[in-house]
């Protein structure tokens, strides 16, 4: 696949959270308001293509030529919660604003399930590096487009009369099942008519 | 020790109540097959883990427990990943990527620390079971209300001569196949979680009400109550609509 259809792909067709489900508890958790959802989006970015990366190096040139597949799911998640201390590390060195703009949603990323979900996913796709990466960036991006047009949606329901049992956790719960169905408008079909 | 299990079915239950574990709760949840394969795997990892994190608190470092138990838990996911690709790979090919992802289910993590890390081998050992079992009956309610609204089916296992698949007259022609398809999955547990706060909050009301005016509760009980119960929307109804 052409990397403007692994874009498109993860963005809209297979957006993470309102198709795939990955990365719930963030999307719930942080996205009261639109401030927050922006920081944590852009942390998610960072951190998922890293972590591609990462991933995609350890499974390509450790795990697979010492015939040790199997060990994928640990190797994974101890890449993952150590990538993500070591960028929270060198954020606080290089650029305190950065950090204190992303601090906070960094060590909620480690049991993110959507940084877990893209490594596994781009093995089992055979993605190269390049694409890998590229995957990782676009899943962050279509992260970061659902938990924004949900914060400020959030945002505005604070203001409207919600009847009581379904304030909070359901109404939002509701709110991003009418985004997921907005969203089947994008699916293989459209990536095809796009892309010839 | 009894309350230790049947709390995680009702009380604290994972997935209603404190909202753990939700993201494989609602990909998952198509059919009442994949809701049994990832509740016995989900059952088996927690039971081993926190077993095993039970058993090993005195002797991990409290600085490197987390990662300690990320390994633990981690181990036991690559056995059930690996066990089902061996006996059951349609089961494995329909859940895909999220038995892996069982490492990241904030239930198994979020009980070896809660729970595990500070009580004895029994308590623990009956907290992973009330917790799997109660995550399990949570998963079957919301794929059997997008099975049979979404498809009109009821898919269990294959036996013998009979597929597996209970077709439910009516609704298998026509289903409203948006509550199999993803948008489902989010307006399933939206209206679920309402009801269970309308629950609650009546609860919390009943209880008000007994305690302001005992004289006259059971009939204004039984007042409040029918109105209620008129004024509150059916989820399944609102869902499928």
């Amino acid at each position: 696949m052409s990397y403007i259809g692994i874009i498109i792909t993860f963005v809209f067709i297979n957006n993470f959270i309102l198709t795939q489900f990955l990365g719930l508890c963030p999307f719930i958790g942080v996205s009261r308001k639109t401030d927050s959802a922006v920081g944590m989006g852009f942390a998610v970015i960072f951190v998922m293509s890293m972590a591609s990366l990462a991933t995609w190096a350890v499974y390509r040139l450790i795990l697979v030529p010492l015939n040790i597949e199997y060990l994928q799911t640990i190797s994974f998640i101890l890449i993952i919660a150590a990538l993500v201390q070591l960028v929270e590390m060198v954020i606080m060195r290089i650029s305190p604003p950065l950090y204190k703009a992303l601090g906070i949603y960094l060590p909620l990323i480690t049991t993110n399930c959507a940084v877990l979900g893209i490594a596994l996913i781009g093995v089992r796709s055979n993605y190269n590096a390049l694409e890998s990466f590229v995957a990782g960036i676009a899943a962050g991006l279509g992260f970061l487009l659902a938990i924004v047009v949900m914060s400020t949606i959030r945002e505005q329901l604070d203001r409207e009369w919600v009847p009581k049992p379904f304030r909070g956790v359901p109404i939002a719960f509701i709110t991003a099942g009418l985004m997921a169905l907005a969203f089947m408008a994008f699916d293989k079909a459209l990536l095809k008519s796009l892309l010839g | 020790m009894y309350n230790e299990f049947t709390k995680g079915i009702f009380k604290e239950n994972p997935i209603f109540i404190i909202l753990l574990g939700l993201c494989p709760t609602l990909a998952v949840s198509t059919q009442v097959v994949n809701a049994l394969g990832m509740g016995a795997g989900v059952i088996f990892v927690l039971l081993g883990s926190e077993i095993f994190v039970s058993l090993l608190k005195d002797f991990i470092p409290d600085r490197i427990r987390i990662p300690s138990y990320i390994v633990i838990i981690a181990s036991f996911v690559t056995i059930v990943d690996l066990v089902m690709q061996a006996y059951a790979p349609s089961l494995s090919r329909s859940l895909g990527v999220f038995v892996q992802l069982i490492v990241v289910n904030c239930i198994i993590l979020g009980r070896a620390e809660a729970f595990a890390s500070k009580r004895k081998l029994g308590e623990s050992l009956l907290d992973a079971l009330g917790m799997g079992v109660g995550f399990t009956l949570g998963l079957l309610l919301i794929s059997a209300i997008r099975e049979i609204l979404g498809a009109g089916t009821i898919t269990l296992f294959a036996v013998g001569s009979f597929d597996g698949v209970i077709r439910i007259p009516g609704l298998s022609s026509q289903p409203a196949r948006v509550l199999a398809l993803a948008p489902g999955a989010l307006l399933v547990i939206g209206f679920l979680k309402a009801l269970f706060n309308w629950l609650e909050m009546r609860k919390e009301a009943r209880e008000a009400w007994a305690v302001a005016a005992p004289p006259l509760m059971p009939a204004v009980a039984a007042a409040t109550e029918g109105s209620a119960a008129e004024a509150a929307p059916a989820p399944s109804e609102g869902g499928a609509s």
